[in-house]
């Protein structure tokens, strides 16, 4: 069994429309890094210039934001979901 | 197709344009997309003379707000009262203190009915006939309320523990009113997830650029009504930080059009301790905030995640504002203090807004010699849960004088004639 990566409109077009992609267990990074050998350019538009993730992107694998877990060493185990969600505006 | 006064939406990170669509965020860095003006057209326009002769509402200052044509939806919304709070300003030790009153905004008595009726306009515009909104409950409010007026089918979804007031006060305008087991963060991750599924307009997802522009009528009023004034100092509450930074962005707008002179001002933020991410990165001096699970009264700025966090704390930064943050002990008081000296009840937030501007005072970040403006975004019949049990109790007696004087006498002893 694989991670689901649950793609958000705005990089379809860069996962040739793809809104799910399945990658193999690691950590966050890793799954970034795998993501980016398949859709190359893709890390750069998730992470700023030192590789963090930018701050107006949210990425929650199943149901807590890595910046509660362990940021981009959160291990990914078979099965879990991963996020990737826009900063929220206010309501 | 015309744009009216707009330009392009423009990724507020790298500066790349889009087209004027439903879309909000860039597709090369995650940056929110902003509307980009033609400020040389609007210019030529945009007069005090012209702005004084329309109606009193926050679209007399239209061409600054983004739709391409008339508005449809929320024509009376704004020009709420600045009310000279003299009293209060004696109790916090402030020369000149005024409340911006969106407690008693039209239709549904928050702030959020200025960007809605933005948001709604321009969906309208678009195409959309099925509106929808992730809530903290006053956005869920004035989405209801305004898609029924316009004839808009409207899904709302908020959390599931919100105040009883604003649960009803979105189910009484037949829409369509979802609880989600979850705080208002997780409601938002639900919401991003179906924007991009179903071709709705999400206001304060794919409709954000515009929706988030409606809160600088805030801004342009408190001038307008301050006489074209730039106030010293503008307290503002925050949930995701965008009211804020709108307020300032309407100082910069006035000013760069020559409706008021850019005196220096300054932004300040307020925060409930209970969910307090941007207030407490100020304080420690961060350009960044840290994330947190909101545990506060005011719910309706329990936003762990603020989306404008890093663009608020860049005007607070810019302007020389500070933030603070209240306890909920403090923000029933501060609901009070508002209202025993201004008769303004406000809800949580607006009481968050007082509390912190009592400390600002008191620490010094506003001084005793200034002018400060405190935006009030809501009403206290909205969340009666929060203070129920805090404002004592009426006392009963018979229809009786005798027993009246016996409570008078209790009161006031002395003024009963034996």
């Amino acid at each position: 069994m694989s991670v689901r990566i649950l793609i958000p409109p705005t990089l379809r077009k860069l996962c040739g429309g793809e809104e799910i992609i399945r990658v193999r267990p690691g950590t966050v990074r890793e799954a970034i890094g795998q993501l980016n050998s398949q859709f190359n350019g893709i890390r750069d538009r998730l992470c700023d210039q030192r590789g963090q993730v930018r701050g107006s992107v949210l990425v929650y694998v199943n149901d807590e934001e890595i910046r509660f877990l362990d940021n981009q060493n959160t291990r990914l185990k078979a099965g879990d979901e991963v996020s990737l969600i826009p900063a929220f505006a206010g309501g | 197709m015309s744009q009216g006064y707009m330009k392009a939406l423009k990724c507020r990170e790298c500066g790349r344009e889009y087209d004027l669509a439903a879309t909000h965020v860039c597709e090369f860095d995650f940056g929110p997309l902003e509307v980009a003006y033609d400020y040389d057209r609007i210019k030529g326009v945009l007069t005090r003379e012209a702005i004084a002769s329309r109606p009193q509402s926050m679209w007399r200052y239209r061409e600054l707000l983004p739709i391409a044509g008339e508005p449809t939806v929320g024509r009376q919304v704004g020009f709420t009262p600045l009310v000279k709070a003299d009293r209060l300003a004696k109790r916090l030790g402030v020369r000149e203190l005024w409340i911006k009153n969106d407690a008693v905004n039209f239709p549904t008595l928050s702030f959020k009915d200025r960007v809605v009726s933005v948001a709604l306009s321009r969906s309208v515009e678009l195409g959309f006939k099925t509106v929808a909104c992730a809530s903290t409950g006053n956005l869920a409010n004035s989405v209801a309320a305004n898609a029924a007026a316009a004839g808009l089918e409207a899904y709302v979804f908020i959390p599931h523990d919100l105040e009883q007031g604003k649960v009803v006060n979105s189910l009484v305008y037949g829409a369509n009113v979802v609880g989600i087991r979850g705080h208002y963060d997780e409601v938002n991750r639900l919401c991003a997830e179906i924007a991009g599924k179903y071709e709705w307009a999400f206001v304060n997802v794919n409709m954000r650029p515009y929706y988030a522009e409606g809160s600088k009528s805030m801004g342009f009023e408190i001038q307008e009504q301050l006489g074209w004034q730039i106030p010293d100092h503008t307290v503002v509450p925050m949930a995701s930080g965008s009211l804020l930074t709108k307020i300032h962005k309407s100082y910069q707008e006035f000013s760069k059009l020559g409706l008021t002179t850019a005196t220096p001002w300054k932004i300040h933020g307020a925060q409930a301790t209970g969910c307090n991410p941007i207030s407490s990165a100020k304080k420690a001096g961060l350009d960044f905030f840290k994330p947190v699970k909101p545990n506060t009264i005011a719910k309706s700025l329990a936003i762990g995640t603020p989306a404008d966090g890093f663009y608020a704390l860049k005007v607070m930064k810019e302007t020389g504002g500070y933030s603070e943050d209240v306890t909920d002990d403090e923000i029933r008081e501060g609901i009070r203090l508002l209202a025993e000296t201004e008769g303004i009840f406000a809800e949580t937030a607006g009481g968050v807004t007082v509390g912190v501007a009592k400390k600002l005072i008191a620490q010094g970040h506003i001084t005793s010699d200034s002018s400060a403006v405190l935006c009030i975004t809501g009403n206290g019949l909205k969340t009666l849960d929060a203070v129920v049990d805090h404002c004592g109790a009426s006392r009963l007696i018979k229809p009786s004088l005798r027993e009246f004087e016996a409570l008078l006498a209790h009161d006031k002893p002395g003024l009963v004639a034996a």
